[in-house]
């Protein structure tokens, strides 16, 4: 029996979280369909996510897709198939090294701080404050915020693609010898429709899961520093284990068989 | 006919797990009366506060706010009855100071054009002795008396009828927190609301209770005017108003 006990305790508790994860992330999509609107927190939010996610998603792009270029080129020597660059450095960087890395950079940059913002403000009171202002702290504080990243993070991602094929483009023209010209039609040429389709829906996903993460995790934090830095690390690390796998479920749904 | 209190509390009860911190509280705040509610670190004080303001929500009891059951009042309009001064003033750090106090003239039913509000905000930090100059700074620009004053404009921004302070002198020199206290009687004076503060400052009961009542093991140990406090023959409350660690109250707990 004890045995038993231990294995569904955690059982029960990881069932309880993840319920009261889903009625979290119900309750702030409703808010975001149900007024009033808090135009100035979205639009700042908008700022903080997307404008200024700019240079780290970018640079992060720009030296992943040059390190891919030269990767696919060392790779590809193995059995004559150098001329593979263009090709493999722009799908690599649509379908998945564009989308996951923004992803990841977004948690590392948005939910730590979204997580560590509204947990300070639980912590000193300033949530209660709002409710006691008539504000509705999911609709104040978490809709805007998931809103902004669900629609930021995929133009992130489609500009981070974009320099990760520029990154890639640069290393093999400079240090590979490729024609310049060649390497941006066979890229073009190779690209698909439904390739950007796909990075810009896993954009968009991952963007809602690292907004939802910080503004979860920031709402439950515990008391005192420890608490806020309990909340920041946890749903840094959530977000980025969430990205991971829903980038395997939405690959499985849009390329399996 | 006597007057329905504004707020009334019934046999109200709340546990945090197996920790019992209310255990059936009775008591009445009178209509335009300014209420203080005393008692040691972790007695319950805020809990009570919270329970009244519904941000917490009792085992068991009712609480009524003009005569209407807190559990069952329309969320926005009870909520724009009261204004609260929380203890560490809880101003909103992304904002500037105006913006911190026309905080609910910004948004919401009590809307105003945004040169209104701002003249409004400006008005009530003038009502607590801060000059205009300040209104465009942000709240961790303020030193902590300046932050509690923001606080105490933001309270009475929207003329509540009902007006919560929660251990408003708390980290305050002595000086400022006379300040401070004088507002607040002022001011629950001057716009005839219904206070309730908590407190563990002997100083501010005296210079801003009508009634006093000392919270203890959960329950009301003392309920009464402030004046009859110092005869009330109370071993509890004596202990609490000379600061003595001789009686019944556990100096360690």
């Amino acid at each position: 029996m004890r045995f038993l006990a231990a294995i569904g305790r955690p059982v029960l508790g990881f069932l309880a979280a993840t319920g009261r994860f889903t009625l979290f992330v119900l309750e702030t999509f409703s808010h975001m369909f149900r007024p009033p609107f808090y135009m100035r927190e979205f639009g700042h939010a908008l700022l903080n996510i997307g404008y200024f996610s700019l240079p780290v998603v970018g640079l992060t792009a720009f030296f992943t897709g040059g390190a891919l270029a030269l990767q696919i080129y060392a790779g590809g020597a193995r059995f004559s198939a150098e001329a593979v660059v263009p090709q493999i450095v722009a799908i690599g960087m649509v379908r998945e090294l564009g989308p996951v890395l923004g992803g990841l950079m977004i948690a590392a940059r948005v939910t730590s701080s979204i997580a560590a913002e509204i947990a300070t403000m639980k912590v000193t009171e300033q949530i209660d404050a709002l409710v006691t202002l008539s504000t509705h702290p999911m609709k104040y504080l978490a809709a805007p915020r998931v809103l902004a990243a669900t629609v930021t993070v995929p133009i992130l991602v489609a500009i981070g693609d974009t320099i990760g094929i520029f990154g890639g483009y640069i290393v093999s023209t400079t240090r590979l010898g490729f024609n310049p010209a060649t390497y941006l039609q066979n890229t073009v040429d190779f690209l698909e429709l439904h390739d950007i389709v796909t990075s810009l829906v896993k954009g968009a996903a991952f963007g809602a899961i690292a907004a939802l993460m910080g503004c979860y995790y920031g709402m439950n934090s515990g008391r005192g520093a420890q608490g806020v830095g309990r909340a920041t690390k946890t749903s840094v690390v959530a977000a980025a284990v969430l990205i991971l796998a829903a980038n395997f479920l939405l690959t499985e749904v849009f390329f399996a068989g | 006919m006597t007057e329905t209190p504004m707020i009334q509390i019934e046999g109200v009860e709340k546990a945090f797990g197996s920790k019992e911190v209310l255990r059936g509280v009775n008591l009445a705040v009178p209509r335009g009366e300014s209420m203080v509610i005393i008692g040691g670190s972790g007695t319950g004080k805020s809990v009570l506060l919270k329970c009244v303001l519904g941000l917490i929500h009792p085992d068991t009891g009712v609480i009524k706010v003009d005569g209407e059951d807190v559990e069952r009042a329309e969320r926005d309009a009870f909520l724009a009855r009261f204004g609260m001064l929380f203890q560490g003033a809880a101003l909103f750090d992304s904002l500037p100071v105006w913006q911190n106090v026309a905080f609910r003239l910004l948004r919401g039913a009590l809307k105003r054009p945004k040169t209104e509000a701002r003249e409004i905000a400006i008005e009530k930090l003038r009502r607590v002795g801060l000059t205009p100059d300040v209104a465009d700074l942000f709240p961790a620009e303020l030193s902590g008396g300046m932050q509690k004053r923001v606080g105490l404009a933001r309270a009475i921004a929207a003329e509540p009828e009902i007006i919560f302070f929660d251990e408003p002198t708390t980290g305050l020199d002595p000086i400022m927190a006379g300040v401070i206290n004088d507002l607040i009687r002022e001011i629950v004076v001057e716009m005839g609301a219904t206070a309730m503060t908590i407190t563990h400052d002997m100083t501010s009961v005296r210079a801003i209770a009508d009634d006093v009542a000392m919270l203890h093991g959960g329950k009301i140990r003392w309920a009464g005017p402030v004046a009859q406090m110092d005869d009330s023959g109370d071993p509890y409350l004596t202990q609490f108003i000379t600061g003595s660690a001789e009686g019944p109250i556990e100096a360690v707990r």
